[in-house]
């Protein structure tokens, strides 16, 4: 199959897909064979189901959608009973390596976090080549879209989908000079959305004017006909004009000109998606600027989506920076309205985006929305004389821009005259707006008129089309059998075309790479790891320290990629990545087995039969009770809920009143609570609990167990306790260790320390 | 062009537009404008709109290329590339894929078209 074309008469039955298993890796081999004859599951955009009022857990929210079946939540969650809940609007993630396959696996981890519209960047070149790519080519900045790669991407995609239960949508790029070509493609392969903005390629990838938009009629026909959502590619000046908030006036005529083409061509404004940034951030106030402007886009394009993009004109390096402007970018979408939500890594500004950045983007967007679920309930836009004023000086200005742009003879002479792009405020012009010329550009003097016998015999073809007489009527493509539309097995697949770049070399490359296991942040066993470090020096002096650091460390290739200053001398933050030069072969690794937990049922079991009693408090001088009452608490699943007879003691308790007591009582255990200190008094208080048992010659007889918010088990267990409980312990986890503990002393288990079920990574 | 901001002098005549009507001018505008970029669209037709009709017939995207580049060189791409496949099939008793291997070939294209020889441009 390698190297070869696998045309249509070949065509097996499309062989059945394994579903997804959470536990296993995604097979990318399987999903590249029988990729001949693939066919999508559905055609179109898909909206999140179940959008609405939802109680999720203890809360009710007011811009939800249905939970998925496996996802990971927030952080935070697990202080909420793992509630997961799923905002209103699509979330959309761009992904695009450069290696497909690569990608897929990215997918998968970004639709467990939320993202339901997945991008796919196109390499860098792609809108200039005038034909379609095929095969598995590797890309640069992005992916070449061809029809092997959007058929492996959409199968794999049908089965995340299945897996977190949620549709996914899958989205490309329209333009360039293949635009026709490219729509026929997406369609055939149920591509679910697309950017399709003549102005884009006109503007900035230099394509000529009149070849754009003829071809975007073509190609918008097709997309209106798959039920595709359209998204425009206006948000291209924020980007690439100087101070991106003057542009706003421009923005609104780039959008209007975009919709109104398009629907004058026959699409859906309900399919029809305005691609919106905020354009400023802080430091600049930058609410005061976005939110006019978010007003009067919404106001005069009323009945069109809306596709919220964070701001990437002002993100260098700094992901805390970044993270923050597009927590506030959130903020305007939920203050005013966004259907799709769309999310730019934090380290967008550095490299083409990592595994973990992508999860980060959407986590941000995830976090924010949820937080600001229902706001437009608590707040309003204040529409007051001066805000109206504002969005009214906007409109207005875009009006003038239109009217300008007629006066001076329509669309393509504006273009010629440098109107967009231009870093003025309209009417005010710099003078540095894109020039193109009608007859200039790529591809430029390929347009045709059409004779008056020109035919097309397939569907969905835009404009003049005259069927030779004598032809029954009918369908257009009635006269062939049936066009590729109409009947999808007559759609030609081609396979691979480059012998060596392509999936399977690469594929067959990284698996030799991988066969131990490497760090990742990209591309299969890449070994790319960071360091952050601070360095007490000057910000050139600590940079020169930092890559000696990476050296020493063994990494190979380093740079720093973020540099803060905390003050000129005092110190400078970096990170640094580097390519870590070895391997770790799992089957080397110790690693324990995770030690169970017992069941709440076996706890309330062994405690019936031999009853169990502890003493408990909180020592030194030490107010904090919380904590300790909720490990105790029958009504937070505490101890007592399981039998176990608890005296609490209070708070302040001396350490020798804590082993008096639990003497006494002829307890099995002893809880002390403990904040931490800069002093390390909770260490001390710990260790003279240890060696206060030791002299009364009872540390046998008693378990020692320490918690607090910031308590490890390791830090307990280094100064003399048997365990120790951080933040978030349950009294099961409490309760089981004390009981298995207790079995293992009494001889019944000789095995190792029982569990304590902290032993898992604390982010689950 | 460079031209400072004159706003205020421009904007007189939108003054008396009431929200409404100001909103509405937008969009009559926008229609204003891109309604001969419209009639440019559907009397015209480009390389990749042809491709795009033959990847619908069924072609792969490589004989595509060839027939609409063969198409072109003789000055028949305004009849539709389609066309000429559709022609050169019911002229010869082909089917459509066959005959479009035929066109891309370079061969068939004689005659194919009434008061064209086949060998235009």
């Amino acid at each position: 199959m390698q190297g070869g074309m696998a045309m249509a008469a070949e065509r097996p039955s499309q062989p059945q897909a394994r579903a997804l298993c959470p536990s296993e890796k995604m097979d990318i081999r399987s999903i590249l064979q029988g990729l001949e004859s693939y066919r999508p599951r559905r055609r179109g955009w898909t909206w999140r189901p179940g959008r609405g009022p939802r109680q999720m857990g203890p809360f009710q929210y007011q811009q939800a959608s249905a939970p998925l079946q496996r996802s990971i939540p927030l952080p935070a969650a697990r202080y909420f009973g793992g509630i997961d809940p799923q905002p209103d609007c699509v979330v959309t993630a761009e992904i695009a390596s450069g290696r497909f396959e690569d990608d897929l696996r990215r997918m998968r981890m970004a639709a467990w976090h939320g993202a339901d519209h997945i991008m796919v960047i196109r390499t860098t070149g792609q809108s200039h080549i005038d034909g379609l790519l095929e095969g598995t080519p590797e890309g640069v900045g992005g992916v070449p879209i061809t029809r092997k790669q959007l058929r492996a991407t959409r199968k794999a995609l049908d089965l995340i989908e299945d897996e977190v239960g949620r549709p996914i949508n899958l989205h490309s790029y329209v333009s360039g000079v293949a635009g026709p070509e490219i729509a026929v493609l997406f369609y055939e392969e149920g591509v679910n959305g697309a950017h399709q903005d003549p102005q884009y390629n006109v503007l900035y990838r230099n394509v000529n004017m009149v070849r754009s938009f003829v071809d975007a009629a073509e190609a918008k026909t097709i997309m209106a006909a798959a039920g595709m959502l359209q998204i425009d590619g206006a948000h291209n000046a924020n980007a690439t004009a100087r101070e991106a908030w003057k542009v706003m006036p421009e923005l609104l005529v780039q959008h209007a000109i975009n919709c109104a083409f398009s629907r004058a061509v026959g699409m859906d404004p309900g399919l029809i998606a305005l691609s919106t940034v905020p354009p400023t951030a802080p430091p600049a106030p930058a609410l005061r600027l976005d939110l006019p402007y978010a007003v009067a886009l919404r106001q005069l394009f009323r009945g069109y989506r809306f596709r919220a993009q964070m701001n990437t004109r002002y993100i260098e390096s700094d992901t805390r920076e970044a993270t923050v402007t597009h927590t506030l970018n959130v903020l305007v979408s939920r203050l005013t309205s966004a259907d799709l939500q769309s999310t730019i890594t934090p380290d967008e500004g550095r490299n083409v985006p990592w595994h973990y950045n992508s999860i980060a983007a959407l986590e941000t967007a995830k976090q924010a929305l949820l937080a600001l679920d229902g706001i437009r309930d608590l707040v309003e836009i204040r529409m007051t004389d001066a805000m109206r004023a504002q969005v009214r000086e906007l409109k207005e200005r875009a009006v003038l821009f239109l009217e300008e742009i007629l006066a001076e003879g329509g669309y393509f002479a504006a273009v010629q005259k440098g109107f967009f792009v231009d870093s003025g405020r309209y009417p005010e012009r710099n003078g540095d707006g894109i020039v193109r010329d009608p007859q200039g550009g790529v591809a430029a003097g390929t347009v045709v008129r059409r004779d008056p016998d020109y035919w097309a015999p397939v569907c969905h073809h835009f404009g003049e089309n005259h069927p030779p007489a004598g032809l029954a009527a009918g369908k257009s493509c009635d006269a062939i059998g049936g066009c590729t539309l109409c009947r999808p097995e007559k759609i030609a697949y081609i396979d691979e075309l480059d012998p060596e770049d392509n999936v399977e070399q690469r594929l067959a490359e990284a698996e030799a790479r991988t066969q131990a296991l490497r760090p990742e942040v990209e591309w299969a066993g890449d070994g790319i790891v960071t360091v952050t470090a601070f360095f007490p020096a000057a910000p050139r002096v600590a940079e020169f320290a930092g890559l000696a650091l990476a050296e020493r460390m063994g990494l190979q290739e380093p740079e720093v990629i973020h540099k803060r200053v905390l003050h000129p001398a005092e110190g400078t933050m970096l990170e640094i990545k580097g390519r870590v030069p070895f391997a770790i072969d799992p089957e080397q690794l110790v690693i324990p087995p995770e030690p169970a937990l017992l069941s709440e049922e076996e706890i309330r079991r062994a405690v019936a039969e031999r009853p169990l009693a502890v003493v408990a408090g909180t020592v030194g001088e030490d107010e904090h009770s919380v904590g300790m009452r909720e490990i105790l608490d029958i009504k937070h699943g505490g101890l007592e809920g399981f039998g176990i007879r608890c005296h609490y003691l209070g708070t302040s308790v001396p350490v020798e009143k804590m082993v008096d007591a639990a003497i006494e009582t002829a307890s099995d255990a002893i809880l002390i609570s403990t904040i931490i200190t800069h002093a390390d008094v909770h260490v001390l208080n710990m260790r003279k609990l240890h060696q206060l048992c030791l002299e009364k010659g009872v540390r046998q007889r008693f378990i020692l167990v320490a918690g607090g918010t910031q308590v490890t088990d390791e830090m307990a267990r280094a100064a003399g306790m048997d365990a120790g409980f951080g933040r978030g312990t349950k009294g099961l986890q409490v309760a089981s260790f004390l009981v298995q503990e207790r079995a293992r002393r009494l001889g019944k288990d000789t095995g190792p320390r029982p569990g304590t079920g902290q032993e898992r990574p604390p982010a689950n | 062009m460079q031209r400072a901001d004159d706003f205020l002098d421009r904007r007189r005549h939108l003054a008396e537009l009431s929200d409404e009507e100001l909103d509405r001018r937008f969009w009559q505008l926008a229609e204003q404008i891109v309604q001969p970029l419209v009639d440019l669209a559907r009397t015209h037709t480009t390389p990749s709109i042809e491709r795009s009709v033959l990847l619908r017939m069924g072609f792969n995207s490589l004989e595509a290329q060839e027939i609409v580049k063969q198409c072109s060189d003789r000055g028949l791409l305004a009849k539709g590339a389609g066309h000429a496949v559709w022609r050169a099939a019911q002229r010869h008793g082909l089917d459509i894929l066959t005959a479009g291997r035929q066109l891309a070939a370079g061969r068939l294209w004689e005659g194919l078209f009434a008061g064209g020889d086949g060998h235009g441009r």
